[in-house]
């Protein structure tokens, strides 16, 4: 690496495939191509959905109709779009939160768990103070639900920069954690005492519940996500600690030279990024569920991933990517009523997030002649 | 059988999963490619056994089937991080959100459904005079019989072979290994195959001794706790067996607890695994602070013949 960015010229390396050299081309590393094509992500979704037709097919079913009728459920009524748009809003948040994570490498997958404990939290308002006014108490939630979700993010941030622990370890024990803590709460102390002996808290009042956008089932935690994107730029692009963000990323060996804190970087970006789950988590149940229930999120901790990734942690690709997988699960639910499993969505995600890294890398290969 | 017996036994029962897993990962990261879908292959292994079982009818052909379609996965892992020089972390993650989605799509009409038979047990009656070891040995089932053989067969071939000496070579110092003639490549993709394979037959193991029924995501994370087993144990299969057992046993601890009629609520006790083995990692990276910790030097790096470092 160090050569050949000194000498200012590319090192071209062949790399032999099974035939040994034989066939009449090769291929060619150029490790110059760092930026991926545009066009990448796109082909990457197209293949990914190939490959689940003939999942798809296998089953007996024919994968347009099965396509046409998951983007119909997401985009094609106003009730869809409405509940895709619903949908995305945790995506964003989330995926927000992993952006930040992932620009200096720590691999937070625990956002799942960091959204249920800032739901947890969250109810833990309205069990507590049950009697607050509108305002106090929808702030006392969104302070209590980001103020857990960035103590859940301090968890997995401090066995890394103290202890040298593997944060995809931590964060991932952690989601398992907090969702036997959900199971707790749920059957245990804060059952409903009215719910039929269901799992669940009591439902909101409707000062425990967010203000929604003109009688939709969409809750203002939209505006919320959006400024997040955009205070998310703006600190990136234009503060010092964006910049030293941006330098980590780039080469964390010289950061470190130039006295940038990495291990303060770390616990910060984890405290964001669990601070970000956490209001997600707060959103859903004060915004969307009305309650704590089990089965809070179908995964979103772990959809926000590939959304961040697909959006390269671009802020705003990442406002197109969550709609779209917010549309790719309501999508998921549609099938259902002509016997599918939703799991035909998580399985979607995983194939689309195997060609997408996988696509990254193909385009930094050229196809030569001559063996 | 007393108390230690039965939970001796439970530990074995439960631990062998993990054990097979984590044989697996320590093959994986031996080579020097870090396998994070662990997850994943262990809920494709199971439910590949389950669907093959009940369709067939026959346990042998379930298993060969499980060893195909990972080490098919496998080789997916091997070809994005080997040959594409992707990013490993990203890849293992895509395996598991790959594996429990298809996983689900494929269990989902065989849910709920009981498998015919369990796994075939090897009777050892001359062992039953014996106290302990006649209770724990005299009636196992073969896969952990397997593992157990395993653990000395992976401990002899990485420490005492040159098939050893090429594996651990090429997951140290790729570079020099090359220029001694080992073909690296060649190598990484054998170990990642056979490493995806035996994660995948920890997951039909699951499903044929722990719960005998295929359930959407029935693994709760174990593959990811082998992942931080393989860590525990210092990538060494004898280490690896009884950091297996020993998660095997807190796992089962907690039921039997409930069984005895603990007054703690069942949901922290199944918390147990979970939080001892982040607080078992961050001791080893507090006592192992100065010192290296066993990991592979080239873990995660891809290979490049002809780049300088």
């Amino acid at each position: 690496m160090s050569q050949e960015k000194a000498s200012g010229r590319t090192l071209r390396e062949p790399v032999q495939l099974a035939s040994g050299g034989r066939l009449p081309w090769r291929l060619e590393y150029d490790s110059s191509r760092i930026r991926t094509p545009w066009w990448t992500p796109i082909v990457s979704v197209a293949l990914a959905l190939l490959l689940c037709a003939i999942f798809i097919y296998a089953n007996g079913m024919s994968p347009v109709t099965v396509y046409s009728k998951m983007f119909r459920g997401a985009f094609g009524t106003s009730y869809g779009i409405t509940e895709t748009l619903v949908k995305a809003i945790p995506l964003l948040l989330c995926g927000l939160g992993i952006a930040v994570a992932y620009r200096i490498s720590v691999w937070n997958i625990g956002a799942e768990g960091q959204l249920t404990v800032g739901a947890i939290a969250a109810t833990a308002v309205t069990i507590y103070f049950p009697n607050l006014s509108g305002f106090w108490s929808i702030l006392l939630m969104l302070i209590f639900g980001i103020a857990a979700g960035a103590l859940w993010g301090l968890f997995t941030a401090i066995p890394k920069t103290h202890f040298g622990v593997n944060e995809l370890i931590t964060s991932l024990m952690l989601n398992y954690v907090a969702l036997l803590a959900l199971d707790y709460v749920t059957f245990g102390p804060w059952k409903d005492p009215k719910g039929f002996n269901m799992p669940g808290s009591p439902v909101f009042t409707d000062a425990q519940s967010l203000p929604v956008l003109g009688g939709t089932r969409l809750h203002i935690g939209l505006i919320l996500a959006l400024v997040a994107v955009v205070i998310y730029y703006l600190m990136i692009r234009f503060t010092r600690w964006g910049y030293e963000l941006r330098i980590i990323g780039a080469n964390p060996t010289a950061a470190r030279y130039a006295g940038i804190h990495i291990k303060r970087h770390i616990i910060i970006v984890m405290l964001i990024s669990g601070g970000l789950a956490g209001l997600a988590g707060m959103t859903e149940v004060s915004g969307v569920s009305h309650k704590l229930m089990q089965g809070l999120s179908p995964g979103y901790g772990y959809t926000a991933i590939i959304v961040a990734w697909l959006a390269k942690l671009n802020p705003l690709g990442l406002v197109v990517t969550s709609v779209m997988f917010g549309g790719l699960i309501v999508g998921g639910f549609s099938v259902q009523t002509i016997g599918l499993p939703s799991s035909i969505s998580e399985m979607l995600q995983g194939a689309i997030l195997f060609f997408l890294i996988a696509g990254d890398m193909v385009t930094r290969f050229r196809i030569r002649r001559g063996a | 059988m007393d108390f230690v017996t039965q939970l001796l036994i439970a530990a074995i029962s439960a631990g062998t999963p993990l054990l097979l897993a984590t044989l697996g990962g320590i093959l994986n990261e031996r080579a020097g490619i870090i396998q994070l879908g662990a997850e994943g292959l262990m809920l494709m292994g199971a439910v590949t056994t389950c669907v093959v079982f009940l369709r067939t009818g026959n346990l042998g052909v379930a298993l060969l089937a499980t060893l195909g379609v990972t080490a098919l996965l496998g080789l997916i892992h091997a070809f994005l991080s080997i040959t594409l020089r992707a990013n490993q972390t990203m890849s293992g993650l895509a395996m598991t959100l790959f594996g429990s989605g298809l996983s689900a799509y494929l269990g989902k009409s065989i849910s709920g459904n009981p498998l015919p038979s369990s796994l075939p047990r090897l009777d050892l009656s001359f062992l039953k005079p014996i106290p302990v070891i006649g209770d724990i040995f005299g009636n196992l089932d073969v896969l952990t019989w397997f593992s157990i053989v395993l653990v000395v067969v992976l401990h002899l071939l990485i420490h005492r072979t040159s098939w050893g000496l090429h594996l651990r070579a090429v997951g140290d110092s790729p570079a020099t290994a090359d220029v001694m003639g080992v073909h690296v490549r060649l190598i990484r993709y054998g170990y990642v195959t056979v490493g995806a394979m035996l994660i995948g037959l920890g997951g039909a193991d699951m499903v044929l001794t722990v719960a005998p029924t295929w359930n959407e995501g029935l693994t709760g994370g174990r593959g990811w706790i082998a992942v931080g087993l393989v860590i525990f144990a210092r990538w060494n299969p004898v280490r690896a067996l009884l950091c297996a057992y020993f998660f095997g046993a807190l796992d089962s601890l907690g039921f039997r607890m409930q069984l005895l009629g603990s007054a703690i609520p069942p949901y922290f006790l199944k918390m147990i695994p979970y939080i001892v083995t982040i607080l078992v990692l961050m001791y080893l990276g507090y006592r192992n602070r100065n010192k290296p910790s066993g990991t592979p030097e080239s873990l995660g790096v891809p290979y490049v013949r002809e780049q300088r470092f």
